[in-house]
């Protein structure tokens, strides 16, 4: 995945670059807004991953005009503000999501995996399979092994969200936010309980775990 | 307090607000008066001008009369006679040379009788007999006829009375403003002089306050006048400062204590793992150890930034119906798995619609902080149960949602404590969190207009968030 990153920090930006390239992705740095729109506006990019607060040109106004020109590139907006209201206006101006700083990396991962698949095939899959777990959306069945498995309504949600994202991590805030729909940090380990009764669910009795810890960063449903 | 120079206090006097007013109203009341005075004493003198000139006009229309019957010579002799009777008349009649023939005038003013119809203004004169009174000399105003051989007749009256009305008046008014004048400057000097007190009392009450000495309050005299009305708005307000300035001082301390204890977990985790040299794997511990201490920091931060915030009225959400029991609902659903594993059960009473006017985001927020708490410290013992209940108050036009447990509750007396930032009830000092639950959910609900109040569950506590309902 190809990301550009419009930050004015130098080393905000250094550290960004080099932990993608780690994550075996390419980023290009812009240093203020005015760049930052030009290379934006090039179309090369996956993702782009933006500042708010920029030399020369909001943040917000580059998403906008990005939009405004019909572009779709996914784009994660970075801010020192997280305020309910900032995000709204953030999400309003035309970014597909929105991380506050500080951040963890593994969570700006996360968001920018699941954003760039997003936008490739879009979410026009009826049902999702990973191994030999299958979820089909239309009929709303849960099946292992050609077992049924019952499950909540908001368990479905859960597990939905985590098959649609299968193969990338997904963390506990990505949960709350698209699974109920609330946007804090959950102080409690309420994610967690979720997840492990999920997991009890679609794994006892089976041999092969497919819901996978990643310690410091979130879950990820894979093989 | 340092007592000013006396010459100095005087000057300071004129600075003062209340001298500056008195002297301008005493200037603008003279005015008037003086004024007032020239007015009514000119319409005066024109009445009485007009009366004398009335009573002249009459005495000719008589001596006409005398002149009709008996000639000049009747003329004469009547003007004669009526000359020697005392009065306020002027008579005399001269001939065509100037020289006077008869009357109760002995000399006037040059050129008066040249002129015939009345004279243009009041004249000098000296009468007969009656040696001017303190040297002053007579006035008169008179009309003056001339007959065709040459002979002049002037009829006149002397205009002493209304003279002496304009000097009397003038006296009086002279007089009134001296006294008004004096009294003026009596007030003046004692508001002055008591208002100066007053003001260096505060003056100095205030330099003491900034000093540092806080606790100070600025005098208050039993009079109950404005400065007593300011001074008091004043202590009313420097005790505001001085709560929010201890709370400030709460709060730092309750940082240091609160931000230290992570700061040096993460500062010894670190040394640990540098010590032992623990390899690869045991770095990975340490490093993980350490970032999920930091998040925690940093989790800290932002409950505070955002408690700040919000009580500084800086989140500007747009407010929309919300309806509480549809929050209650998801929140159920949220925490149901939460509360079970911790050993209790959730309950959720709430039937809605109870619609308040909001942020959704903030008041689930707050309702969070509330279930977190009730699983914290309410689910004690069998049958421990968190209740979610809501209710509304058509009379008072609000509607709550109750988050109820059936723990130890808290005594009444440190209700109010609980509510305070970083303020953590001593039993709960060792529990994880930052203390900053119950404030946040305080700020949150002042900024929506509504409050927190925690109530005595019986056993157990009920913390309450009370809303002012959305209008229909």
């Amino acid at each position: 995945m190809k990301v550009l990153i419009i930050e004015d920090d130098p080393q905000a930006a250094a550290y960004l670059k080099k932990a993608l390239g780690e994550a075996g992705h390419t980023a290009d740095v812009a240093h203020d807004g005015d760049d930052g729109y030009a290379m934006a506006s090039t179309g090369s990019y996956d993702t782009l991953i933006v500042d708010r607060m920029l030399p020369r040109r909001d943040g917000l106004s580059i998403v906008a005009q990005l939009r405004a020109e019909d572009d779709r590139t996914p784009v994660l907006i970075l801010s020192a503000l997280g305020e309910v209201d900032d995000r709204v206006t953030g999400l309003r101006a035309g970014g597909d999501d929105y991380l506050t700083k500080p951040y963890a990396f593994s969570e700006l991962l996360a968001r920018i995996e699941v954003l760039h698949r997003r936008s490739q095939n879009g979410d026009g899959e009826t049902a999702y399979r990973v191994a030999d777990l299958e979820l089909d959306r239309l009929s709303r069945r849960v099946t292992r092994a050609g077992q049924d498995i019952v499950l909540q309504p908001r368990e479905f949600r859960l597990l939905e969200y985590l098959m649609r994202n299968a193969g990338r991590v997904v963390t506990r805030t990505m949960l709350l936010e698209h699974v109920w729909d609330y946007h804090f940090d959950p102080q409690t380990n309420v994610i967690d309980v979720h997840v492990s009764r999920l997991r009890g669910k679609i794994e006892k009795g089976f041999d092969k775990p497919l819901l996978h810890t990643i310690r410091g960063a979130g879950y990820v449903m894979r093989e | 307090m340092s007592a000013p120079a006396p010459r100095r206090r005087l000057g300071a006097i004129f600075k003062t607000t209340a001298v500056r007013l008195s002297a301008l109203y005493l200037l603008l009341f003279s005015v008037c008066a003086v004024l007032l005075v020239i007015y009514m004493t000119s319409l005066a003198a024109g009445f009485f001008l007009n009366e004398t000139r009335m009573a002249i006009e009459q005495e000719l229309r008589s001596l006409d009369r005398i002149y009709q019957r008996g000639g000049m010579r009747g003329l004469v002799v009547a003007i004669d006679r009526r000359a020697r009777a005392p009065g306020a008349f002027v008579y005399l009649v001269a001939d065509p040379t100037g020289r006077i023939l008869a009357g109760n005038v002995r000399a006037l003013e040059p050129g008066v009788i040249d002129h015939t119809g009345w004279t243009r203004r009041p004249f000098s004169y000296e009468k007969f007999r009656e040696r001017g009174e303190n040297g002053d000399q007579p006035q008169a105003v008179a009309n003056i006829f001339r007959f065709e051989n040459g002979m002049r007749v002037l009829v006149g009256r002397d205009l002493g009375e209304p003279e002496r009305f304009r000097v009397v008046v003038r006296r009086a008014l002279a007089l009134a403003l001296g006294l008004m004048a004096l009294g003026g400057l009596l007030i003046w000097l004692f508001i002055g002089r008591r208002a100066l007190k007053r003001i260096d009392a505060v003056s100095a009450a205030s330099a003491g306050i900034v000093a540092g000495d806080l606790g100070r309050r600025l005098p208050v005299s039993s009079a109950g006048d404005e400065f007593d009305r300011l001074s008091a708005s004043l202590n009313t307000m420097l005790a505001r400062i001085e709560t929010l300035n201890d709370g400030l001082r709460e709060v730092s301390d309750s940082i240091a204590h609160d931000l230290k204890t992570p700061l040096t977990r993460l500062r010894n985790r670190a040394e640990e793992a540098l010590r032992k040299d623990e390899g690869e794997a045991g770095y990975r511990d340490a490093l993980e150890d350490m970032i999920s201490e930091a998040d925690q920091l940093i989790s800290i931060f932002n409950a505070m930034l955002q408690i700040s915030r919000v009580e500084a009225g800086y989140t500007r959400f747009t407010p929309e119906p919300v309806d509480l029991a549809t929050v209650a609902t998801e929140l159920a659903d949220l925490y149901e798995p939460l509360v079970e594993d911790a050993g209790g059960h959730l309950r959720n009473e709430v039937t809605g619609p109870l619609v308040a006017e909001g942020s959704r985001e903030l008041i689930g927020q707050a309702v969070t902080n509330l279930i977190d708490n009730a699983i914290k410290y309410g689910l004690k013992g069998e049958g421990a149960t968190v209740t979610l209940k809501g209710r509304a108050d058509k009379a008072a036009s609000r509607v709550e949602l109750l988050v109820c447990d059936t723990g130890d509750g808290i005594p009444e007396a440190d209700r109010e404590r609980a509510v305070r930032r970083f303020e953590r009830l001593e039993e709960s000092r060792s529990a994880p969190g930052s203390g900053l639950g119950l404030s946040l959910v305080d700020a949150i609900m002042r900024q929506h207009g509504g409050e927190l109040r925690l109530q005595d569950n019986e056993p157990g506590l009920c913390a309450v968030l009370s809303f002012p309902a959305a209008a229909p």
